[in-house]
């Protein structure tokens, strides 16, 4: 592994019975970059970053995430990335404050660090006057950027967005995006799924991918070169256009449900 | 009308695609039945006890001969002194111990009367007593072979018929007790937790915004689970036919209307949970825990109500499945028709009424 | 270890928090075992008797009478014919009717012997079963009675031999059944609690999505679970010291027995009965199925204990099945404690066999959780 590559994909394939969601993809993600993970719904993203973060077994094909083995080495991969997955998992029933000691805490931060950090997210976030309220009674804004939050909690190398912006309003998505800008200054690589195009041309490489195979993989520029065409929209929209006789409809959302 | 049925479709498609809760409903039952038409009885049966004999004599061991060849009782140890009573019951192995007195054969003979003392571990109070009970008319049976010689006069003789259930068998009592817990507990667990679900889920705001109304919905959601629940009676019933020879006095019609009636009431007792609860956990915790034991116990399921305590009584006439126990055992026992059953089912139907009527009550509260 | 202390922290909250579960969690079982250990008697008294009276004379009204002051009896009243009286057995008013034939008094003064009819509602086979008993003893109690009227000089040419039996009801010498009930309905209740709750709250996290959440951290499987599993263990062990309480307070129930030993088997036999939850809730994906298995097993192993009905009276196969109901060893020995005082060693078989059934459960529960799919 090249010493900047923080996940290197190769031939990564993962099947359910005969039908193939993921179909032997490869990239590579460099440190501190932004990656789009693109695709249309039931395309295989959800799937293939479940394979990533050590929670689905690949079927074939190796990847490295942070420097470890997705098959044998799934719990250092997890004490070295964050997840923020599309159905929004903090617990409802709990308030900001105790959701960000809780999670802290499995990751095993120190008290201390537990505090420090609490503070500085509420504070951040613009919470103070409720981090003690039920998170469940949080507007969906609140709640996907105290998710993310939550997920950078315990300083990943890497975090795995899975559609972080689903049903959030622009504003909130933009506000979103600084936030991702500024953890990646920071140095923390982002993987992200999404099917919003205008939020493809805000990273720094973005692969797309169509009936489980990747069809592009560069830099948003290079791509919509390539394509010829000005938006990543277009470039999106050229590749699904692809007639795919081997799929039946509707298989692929099942999968993306797993 | 056109979209209504379309929903009990769909209703349908939810259920039979869940292969592993329909294995459990219709699996469940049928295991049940089997497993406690069986083993469920209340009689006494193979009780081990032990004996002390002090005298081991001729007369004490035609009595402990015809102990042993009761199918009461096993005589599981002798024990040589009253010591060793109290560890044999600690440890739970016995039952009960029969204490047979010193010089046995010598008091028959010269005293013409002898002593036995029948010890009993009366933590079951039940079990106790029945041991004393058959341990008495075994000695009974002695004292009469004993006393062959001498005429007894002034004798009246009771000449007992049992009615209904000749044989006295147990399966009679609890087939018609089972059943009415399989259904009640399927059919107010089913509805609640279904309902529930789609309010959790959030899929019951998107049914209450279509042009469906309200009561279409709930209906909606209810047929497939009385059809279920219909299908289960069945089973029940065949069951309790062919293999525990129950009998069918009375009309089968009758018998499947009944249950029909018991399916709704217990359904509409589902409803009215479902409005009250918030989540399926809620809704799942009422209808277990709130109907399991009150249905066991104060339905005359297991044990008679008559004995209960007043208050019980009383209490027990609010418990839906009481009703429903006295109509099964009435029609497949005593083969009654309607002109006795009559109060029990207008107390059923009443009920559902009741259950319905505060369920849209509360749900109308809700809306508002 | 201080993870462990951090999910316990959020199970214990997200109980307290949820104000509809509390009462059902706490109230309810109290309740129950307040009001439903009553309930649970197989005692058979205020039976609904009539008689039919054929023959009007002093001796039939006698043997009435002697039916009037028994205190098993609920005499209801006289039916002028068997078609009536048959009529109200079959809607339920009488379960027990007399019948004293024409001449009963005649047929007895002239051939020292006479018949009587007794009729019994059978379909209760056990209560049936003591009534018949009951109309027995008084029957020979009249037998005696009218010998000392009817003989006037007693010849003692041959005494008979009689055997005398002396019962003795140790541990419950009043046959109460609430002594029995009471600890019985607590292990239930406190099985019941602890068995839904363990089985539905994973399946309820994999449900919600949060679960997903938690298998990317890197949490190890025995943390995760012995954090999820310890609140319910507190709550079962505290349930239990409240129905002692109210065992004592309210039913004068006796703990003779030591009850540390008590509550250290208990705090075993939850384990088996989390474990067991924890088992259901891995092989499911929905509270409902989760709920479905869990309410089949509480209702075999409820009904197959020896809490209600004998387990010796079952057939050999039905008995095995028991061999594997954790709830019949729990019953056993809270009986065996509370009430004989059964010590360590007494209680050792059954010890033994829950701390099997806890380790093979939750071994398979641990084993069973999957991380990864």
């Amino acid at each position: 592994m090249k010493e900047e590559n923080v996940i290197e994909v190769n031939q990564l394939t993962k099947t359910f019975g005969d039908f193939t969601a993921v179909n032997a993809i490869s990239f590579e993600v460099k440190k501190g970059e932004i990656f789009g993970f693109l695709g249309a719904n039931g395309a295989g993203k959800t799937t293939a970053m479940k394979m990533l973060i050590g929670i689905s077994k690949p079927s074939s094909g190796t990847a490295k995430v942070a420097g470890f083995d997705v098959y044998s080495q799934t719990e250092s991969i997890k004490r070295n990335i964050g997840y923020m997955s599309q159905k929004f998992a903090l617990y409802d029933d709990l308030t900001v404050k105790e959701n960000i000691t809780f999670f802290g805490g499995i990751y095993g931060l120190s008290r201390k660090k537990i505090k420090e950090k609490r503070e500085e997210l509420v504070s951040e976030l613009g919470l103070e006057n409720i981090s003690n309220k039920l998170v469940g009674s949080l507007p969906l804004g609140w709640k996907q950027k105290l998710s993310f939050s939550v997920s950078l909690l315990h300083e990943p190398k890497i975090v795995f967005l899975d559609e972080p912006t689903g049903g959030v309003d622009p504003i909130t998505r933009r506000q979103f995006w600084e936030m991702i800008y500024k953890a990646a200054n920071q140095g923390t690589t982002i993987f992200v799924t999404t099917h919003y195009m205008d939020e493809a041309e805000y990273c720094d490489k973005v692969s797309i991918m169509v009936e489980g195979k990747i069809e592009a993989l560069d830099t948003p520029k290079k791509l919509k070169e390539q394509f010829r065409v000005d938006s990543m929209n277009d470039v999106f929209l050229k590749l699904a256009r692809i007639p795919s006789p081997t799929l039946p409809k509707g298989n692929g959302e099942n999968i993306d449900r797993n | 009308m056109k979209r209504f049925i379309g929903f009990i479709k769909k209703e349908f498609y939810h259920i039979f695609r869940d292969r592993r809760s329909l294995f459990i409903l219709f699996g469940m039952p049928i295991a049940q039945i089997l497993l406690f038409g069986f083993a469920i009885t209340n009689e006494i049966n193979n009780v081990d006890i032990a004996i002390l004999d002090h005298s081991k004599d001729a007369s004490t061991e035609e009595i402990i001969n015809k102990i042993s060849a009761s199918k009461y009782f096993t005589i599981k140890q002798m024990i040589a002194n009253e010591a060793e009573i109290e560890p044999a019951f600690k440890k739970g192995k016995i039952k009960a111990v029969l204490n047979f007195e010193k010089d046995f054969s010598k008091n028959i003979i010269k005293e013409r009367k002898a002593t036995i003392q029948i010890i009993t571990d009366a933590t079951d109070p039940n079990t106790a007593n029945s041991i004393t009970n058959y341990v008495n008319s075994i000695l009974q049976n002695y004292q009469q072979s004993e006393n062959k010689s001498i005429q007894i006069d002034y004798q009246i003789i009771p000449q007992t018929r049992m009615v209904y259930n000749t044989e006295l068998k147990s399966v009679f009592m609890f087939v018609p007790g089972v059943m009415t817990i399989i259904l009640m507990l399927v059919s107010a667990m089913m509805t609640s937790i279904s309902i529930t679900r789609e309010k959790e889920l959030g899929t019951m705001e998107i049914l209450l915004v279509s042009p469906l109304k309200p009561f279409q919905v709930i209906i909606g959601k209810v047929v497939p689970y009385i059809f279920l629940s219909v299908i289960n009676a069945i089973v029940i019933v065949v069951l309790s036919i062919f293999i525990f020879k129950m009998p069918v006095q009375g009309s089968l019609l009758l018998l499947g209307l009944e249950s029909v009636l018991f399916i709704i009431t217990s359904l509409a007792l589902g409803i009215l949970i479902s409005t009250i609860a918030e989540t399926q956990q809620a809704a799942m915790m009422i209808s277990l825990m709130g109907l399991m034991l009150p249905v066991i116990l104060l339905s005359g399921f297991i044990f008679p109500i008559s004995s209960m305590p007043v208050p019980l009584q009383i209490i027990s006439n609010i418990i839906p499945a009481k009703w429903f126990i006295i109509i099964i055992k009435g029609i497949m026992l005593k083969g009654v028709g309607m002109a006795f059953i009559w109060k029990e089912t207008l107390i059923l139907i009443g009920m559902t009424l009741f259950f319905i009527g505060l369920s849209v009550k509360k749900y109308k509260i809700r809306l508002e | 270890m201080k993870t462990i202390g951090y999910i316990i922290q959020k199970e214990f909250k997200q109980i307290f928090r949820n104000k509809g579960m509390l009462p059902i969690i706490f109230i309810l079982p109290i309740l129950q075992l307040v009001i439903l250990s009553n309930a649970a008697t197989y005692e058979v008294k205020n039976i609904k008797f009539a008689y039919i009276d054929n023959d009007h004379t002093s001796t039939s009204r006698s043997l009435i009478e002697k039916f009037n002051a028994s205190t098993y009896f609920d005499v209801l009243t006289d039916f002028p014919s068997q078609e009536k009286a048959s009529s109200a057995m079959l809607a339920g008013e009488v379960d027990v009717v007399l019948e004293i034939p024409h001449q009963f008094e005649k047929k007895l003064l002239k051939e020292k012997t006479t018949d009587l009819s007794i009729t019994i509602n059978a379909i209760d086979g056990a209560a049936a079963g003591v009534e018949s008993v009951y109309v027995n003893q008084i029957v020979q109690s009249f037998n005696k009675d009218v010998k000392m009227n009817f003989r006037n000089t007693s010849n003692k040419i041959a005494q008979p031999v009689t055997i005398e039996s002396i019962p003795s009801f140790w541990y419950n010498t009043t046959l109460d059944y609430k002594t029995f009930m009471v600890p019985g309905i607590l292990v239930l209740l406190v099985t019941m609690i602890t068995l839904f709750l363990s089985g539905m709250n994973i399946v309820r996290e994999k449900e919600i999505g949060t679960l997903e959440q938690i298998n990317v951290t890197p949490i190890r499987k025995s943390q995760f679970i012995i954090g999820k599993l310890f609140p319910f263990w507190v709550i079962g062990m505290g349930l239990l010291t409240i129905g002692l309480i109210l065992a004592k307070v309210i039913f004068n129930i006796p703990m003779i027995g030591n009850i540390i030993l008590l509550y250290g088997f208990t705090s075993i036999y939850i384990l088996v009965i989390l474990g067991m939850g924890l088992l259901i809730s891995n092989f499911t994906d929905t509270q409902q199925q989760a709920m479905f298995i869990s309410w089949f097993f509480i209702v075999i192993f409820i009904l197959m204990s020896g809490l209600f009905t004998p387990i010796e009276s079952m057939p050999k196969w039905a008995q095995l099945i028991t061999e594997f109901n954790p709830i019949k060893y729990f019953v056993e020995i809270v009986r065996m404690v509370m009430l004989k005082g059964s010590g360590f060693m007494d209680i050792l078989p059954q010890l033994w066999k829950t701390l099997l059934y806890a380790i093979i459960m939750n071994g398979l529960a641990v084993w069973s959780y999957k991380k990864v799919n």
